[in-house]
């Protein structure tokens, strides 16, 4: 199976300023409520165009530095920059923009439920207010990519868990989003279809996404050898590469 | 592909027209981004039975309004004096004493004095053909009817215009008594003014009632579809663009349920109606007028935009408690 990229071939989304990281996290401290901190002392930079694995034993708090990645959640303590901007100053609507520009994988997926494959995969599409003659073509192609044509207009409760997660991440990628922000997004799926979606990502990630990946499979880790991988243990950050700190030139790292 | 000049001006207008279209329409007005069923819950029931029931009791209110303006309105400045008590004679001579003198006021308009044929015809139904028809029509039979005059005040003079003719004929006609037609009405006037009040209480209850029902049924809609707000977040959806689709899909669930509700009432009301008529004539659809109906129609209308509202600010508030 060799991977199409022709639905990726959308209008090119307008990235910013393509050198400085587009995301900063700075001793970023998280606890729910009045808890234990989940996530302490996190401080990472990520560049542009580059791919991230995020691994980590299950409770480790992957899913909640993605939130705060994908600005589901606020930090407790310490800075988090998001394309250059302040995250804890952003005024809604700058939230919200800023939203448009990430792509997410939710771990439970996240479908709405009383709408049709095809209807969730063209939400964000429509969502940016995509004229209707404008998004079919895109969003058939996507669908047909990830294997569910014959799905199209099934409700997700139709579909099984891997299909489920195959629809999440078509909905993720519709956009060409900059930041493309993945939690498990193999969690369900056979080893196959695991190398396919791969397959996607990386074809994002040739055309300028940057991509974070959480995962525990490390055959896929291993599939993409020049990676950066982030460790989390119990709520700390370790970064076996050094990567996160002093990212290795681009060329010389591929 | 080559295109002309004429086909490039083409596309160029069509793109603008699309989008002006987005910006005064957004898509997610067209595009089936919710649906219908799962945001409106129970709201299109709770509307439509509420709405009957409102319409229902407020078109009663409306018309028994309607029917005591009616009776008002023929019975206000009618005046009647009646002289009752001497023999025929002299009851004759008063009754025609007190005609000339009431011609002579000020302010009192069409004054008549009832035939005797037509005092008969008013007694008649009480004392029955044996009382009055052993003889010529006012020959003297066995009753003295008493004599009838009818006269109508004008608008300007209906204040203390009963005292005035009192004073004006208690010469001339000793023996008459004057009253306002007015005061016939007086204790059906009550009864009905009670029933209004009644209603009045009812529709203001049940207006209550449609509102918190409206408000409850929506909100709890509205929370079972809390997922399907956070997601539309998530994806980058402005408030406003949330608020607008839940909005407009709560707003039309709960169109076709007042639109259902009213149908019922105007049908009971109709046939209530229809009853009513054949009591008598004058009394066409229950004494309702077209500014009365267009005050039904308020009441579904209300319910619709509450739910609408409803929905807004129930999606705003969650949404502002997400990050
Ligand atoms: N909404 C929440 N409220 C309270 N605690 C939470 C919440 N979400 C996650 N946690 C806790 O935070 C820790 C990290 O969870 P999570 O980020 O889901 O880890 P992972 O994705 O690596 O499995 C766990 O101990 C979990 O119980
Ligand atoms: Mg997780």
């Amino acid at each position: 199976m060799s991977p199409d990229p022709s639905p990726l071939d959308l209008a090119a989304p307008g990235f910013g300023n393509p050198t400085g990281p587009i995301v900063r996290f700075e001793n970023v401290g998280l606890r729910y409520g009045a808890g234990r901190e989940v996530l302490s002392d996190i401080t990472f930079k990520l560049h542009p165009g580059r791919f991230y694995f995020l691994t980590g034993p299950s409770g480790a708090g992957k899913t909640t530095l993605l939130k705060l990645l994908y600005l589901a959640q606020s930090p407790s303590r310490g800075a988090i920059s998001m394309f250059g901007d302040d995250a804890s100053v952003l005024s809604r609507e700058r939230r919200t923009q800023l939203r448009r520009r990430i792509g997410v994988v939710f771990q439970d997926f996240r479908l709405v439920p009383h709408l049709t494959v095809f209807d969730n995969v063209a939400l964000p599409l429509r969502l940016a207010g995509v004229a209707e003659e404008e998004l079919v073509d895109p969003v058939t192609d996507m669908i047909e990519w990830v294997g569910l044509s014959r799905a199209t207009n099934q409700r997700p409760s139709t579909l099984s868990g891997g299909e489920q997660q195959r629809v999440a991440i078509a909905r993720a990628v519709i956009t060409r989003p900059e930041l493309l922000v993945a939690d498990e997004p193999t969690g369900n799926v056979d080893p196959q279809m695991a190398v396919r979606l791969l397959h996607l990502f990386t074809a994002m990630n040739k055309m300028g996404t940057t991509v974070v990946l959480a995962t525990h499979d490390t055959s896929l880790m291993h599939r993409q050898g020049d990676a950066a991988v982030m460790r989390l243990e119990k709520g700390r950050l370790d970064d076996p590469t050094g990567v996160l700190r002093n990212p290795p030139d681009r060329k010389s790292a591929r | 592909m080559i295109l002309t000049g004429r086909e490039r001006a083409w596309i160029a207008v069509k793109r603008g027209a699309s989008a002006l279209r987005n910006r005064w329409f957004p898509k997610p007005a067209s595009a089936p981004l919710l649906s219908q069923k799962a945001v409106a819950g129970p709201v299109p029931w709770v509307i439509a039975i509420m709405t009957a029931l409102t319409v229902v009791a407020a078109a009663g209110g409306l018309a028994l309004g309607s029917i005591a303006r009616t009776a008002e309105a023929d019975l206000a400045g009618g005046v009647t004096v009646q002289i009752a008590g001497p023999a025929q004679d002299e009851a004759r001579k008063q009754a025609s004493a007190a005609v000339d003198a009431l011609r002579q006021m000020p302010g009192v308009r069409d004054v008549r004095r009832l035939t005797d044929a037509e005092r008969e015809a008013l007694l008649r139904p009480w004392l029955g053909d044996a009382a009055l028809d052993d003889g010529e029509p006012g020959d003297d039979s066995l009753l003295v009817l008493p004599e009838l005059i009818e006269l109508r005040l004008t608008a300007e003079t209906q204040d203390g215009g009963i005292d005035a003719i009192r004073k004006a004929l208690a010469e001339p006609a000793p023996d008459a008594t004057v009253s306002a037609d007015m005061d016939w009405l007086a204790p059906l006037e009550g009864a009905i003014s009670a029933l209004q009040w009644l209603a009045v209480a009812l529709v203001g209850l049940l207006v209550t009632a449609t509102a918190a029902s409206v408000l409850l049924a929506s909100r709890s809609a509205l929370a079972a579809n809390h997922d399907t707000i956070e997601i539309m977040h998530l994806l980058g959806a402005h408030d406003s663009q949330v608020a607008q689709m839940f909005q407009k899909t709560a707003g039309m669930s709960a169109a076709a349920g007042g639109a259902a509700g009213f149908a019922v009432a105007q049908a009971t009301i109709i046939a209530l109606g229809r009853r009513f008529a054949d009591l008598g004539p004058g009394n066409t659809a229950a004494g309702l007028h077209w500014y009365d109906w267009i005050a039904l129609v308020l009441i579904p209308v209300a319910g619709v935009a509450l739910a609408a509202f409803t929905a807004r600010v129930t999606v705003l508030a969650t949404l502002r408690r997400m990050p």
